[in-house]
């Protein structure tokens, strides 16, 4: 069977009555089957809601209607999004079955587009952590080499796209979430410009921080995903005056002229592969026509700290939230402290009450000014910084995250080494700036390596320029690590979906 | 990098801010936790010595201060629906135990 491929490809065939939604969307339920026991990328997989809804597509289509720009794309959500009367868990025991009483605006606006939602994936759990080993719910494994991480905290979200289980997904990244797993799994992963994408229906983790943002297997298909979801939202008090980000016509202009910086004090940490392939990846954007021009950020290595000392205290407000009352699960107790304490106690996992506990003592009084306030400080020494930069560069070139995959377990008993694995992608959540990781070729044991494009705020279709002259240049076709092995069906494979799905 | 090295944190602050955040540790986890905190705020004193005085906070990276909306009645919400999905509910509200212990 023909099997297209790709986002635009499948709503250009959709559209046009070349193939049905349905059969889009069976071939992709069909590599969940054969692979989703082996990967774990989803919380819950929808199977029955994603036949109906692409049923619905086909109708639209034969009355003669346009379901949209993603017709019959099926897409995955990372599970901290709101989906109304659909299990949305956070990968947390805390709020285990609890069903939203509303859609994410960008559930909305991706159904608007004609999307096909197939399943809520996987994450660390309330989006704490790097290797989606914080899961309550079991780690997903990286669908390049299952012994593996996929990277987190959207672990779920990237596997699934490498795995071919959903064409594009969605994640949220609030210091490198999106796009270190991106690089992990080979797949392109942005987070826009903050306040580019609204996060009514976004679980809260890091308020000033948090960006949803697209995965896909190219710069193309994430451009026409972030188009479809990106834009005012008056529900979204953080959401920027603008209209959707204009993304797709820019792809191909190329980079000549363009001043692509380095930053010559970038802190070290990244491994020798990963090196090897940000310097070609340099060469290559020289070669398309680019100026390399070399930069400071001096505050860039200071961007650890001051993220894990103002992210965990936003934390530490936003899951206050989260005590039995409301939502999810609730102890037994003879009162509501008692049941606040237990519920919380029993709910959280150990990165959750530790980012909790240390943003609360940040935020304690007395120690309040040495902490969170300076951690304030030095956020904007980082913005400053990042400003002077693109005085004299367009964009910007880091290493998306300083390895490879690691093995699973490899980090998970050491909280600061898994915090490292975010060294170059959280200053730019600091900033608000926009960045993205892009597949480049591969490094040690032949795992994926994606170079991270960061450019100023609002420059969102620079920095997709950039990716796309990359990704023309990449050494390997960017694609998924399900290409190679999607169309097999496995006999013995017993599907695995985590939590049946509620027939609607 | 050893606890003995650094007292940045004492297990009774420890357990201070456990309470307020509603958490509960027993003995080990006290002391893990007293560890670890330690450990992350020695790794973060890095900050200690850059001149802050000048600089002014960065709350959020926008623009925007104080978004508001007219105050128009507009849809919300549905109740039941809501409450549904919550642990208990009664009489169209949250139900919850009663609200006596809270010791400080």
């Amino acid at each position: 069977m023909t099997r297209t491929t790709g986002a635009i490809g499948i709503a250009h065939d959709v559209r046009a009555g070349n193939t049905t939604a349905v059969d889009v969307v069976e071939d992709h339920l069909a590599a969940i089957d054969a692979r989703e026991g082996d990967v774990h990328a989803f919380n819950l997989v929808m199977a029955d809601r994603a036949r109906a809804r692409a049923a619905e597509i086909d109708e639209i289509v034969a009355a003669g209607g346009d379901p949209g720009p993603l017709a019959g794309v099926p897409v995955a959500l990372k599970d901290n999004l709101c989906t109304r009367g659909i299990p949305t868990t956070c990968s947390s025991a805390i709020l285990d079955r609890w069903k939203p009483p509303y859609d994410a605006t960008v559930v909305t606006r991706l159904a608007e587009a004609g999307a096909v939602v197939v399943g809520k994936t996987n994450l660390d759990e309330f989006a704490m952590g790097s290797s989606t080993e914080n899961s309550a719910f079991g780690t997903t494994r990286n669908p390049h080499d299952l012994d593996r991480v996929p990277g987190g905290s959207s672990g779920g979200s990237a596997a699934a796209v490498a795995a071919g289980f959903a064409t594009v997904a969605l994640g949220s990244d609030t210091g490198g979430s999106i796009r270190q797993p991106a690089a992990l799994c080979g797949v392109v992963g942005v987070k826009p410009t903050y306040g580019a994408v609204s996060r009514l229906g976004l679980i809260a983790f890091g308020s000033s921080l948090d960006q949803i943002g697209p995965f896909a297997t190219t710069v193309a298909d994430a451009a026409v995903t972030l188009e479809s979801i990106s834009g005012h939202d008056p529900g979204d008090s953080t959401s920027i005056r603008q209209g959707p980000l204009e993304l797709s016509a820019q792809l191909d202009r190329g980079v000549d002229g363009l001043r692509v910086g380095r930053i010559s004090d970038l802190p070290e940490g990244a491994s020798p592969d990963v090196e090897e392939r940000l310097d070609a990846a340099f060469d290559a954007l020289a070669a398309a026509g680019a100026e390399i021009v070399d930069v400071e950020v001096p505050a860039f290595g200071y961007g650890l700290t001051a993220y894990y000392l103002i992210a965990p205290a936003e934390a530490s407000s936003n899951l206050a939230r989260f005590d039995g009352v409301r939502f999810g699960l609730r102890a037994d107790a003879p009162d509501t402290n008692a049941m606040y304490m237990a519920t919380r106690t029993e709910g959280f996992g150990a990165e959750v009450k530790r980012r909790i506990m240390l943003g609360t003592y940040a935020l304690s009084a007395g120690y309040y000014d040495a902490y969170y306030g300076r951690a304030q400080k030095v956020r904007r020494l980082i913005a400053d910084d990042f400003a002077a930069a693109y005085a004299r560069a367009d964009v910007l070139l880091t290493p998306a995250s300083p390895t490879v995959a690691f093995e699973i377990g490899a980090k998970a008993s050491d909280p600061l080494a898994m915090y490292l694995c975010d060294t170059y992608t959280i200053p730019s959540n600091l900033s608000g700036d926009p960045g993205m990781s892009v597949p480049f070729g591969t490094g040690a044991h032949g795992l994926p390596v994606g170079v991270q494009v960061l450019a100023p705020a609002l420059e969102d279709a620079r920095m997709f320029r950039v990716a796309a002259a990359l990704e023309r240049a990449a050494p390997v076709a960017a694609g998924g690590a399900g290409d190679r092995a999607g169309d097999e069906i496995h006999d013995e494979a017993q599907p695995s979906y985590g939590r049946e799905e509620v027939t609607p | 990098m050893t606890s003995s090295e650094s007292q940045r944190i004492s297990a009774d602050a420890v357990a201070k801010v456990a309470r307020l955040a509603r958490l509960t540790l027993d003995d080990d986890e006290l002391q893990q936790a007293t560890v670890e905190l330690g450990a992350m705020l020695d790794h973060f004193a890095d900050i200690d010595a850059l001149d802050l005085g000048d600089v002014e906070p960065m709350m959020q990276p926008t623009p925007l201060v104080n978004v508001m909306r007219d105050d128009v009645v507009g849809p919300t919400l549905d109740r039941d629906e809501v409450l549904a999905a919550a642990p208990a509910a009664e009489d169209a509200r949250f139900r919850v135990p009663p609200i006596i212990g809270l010791d400080e």
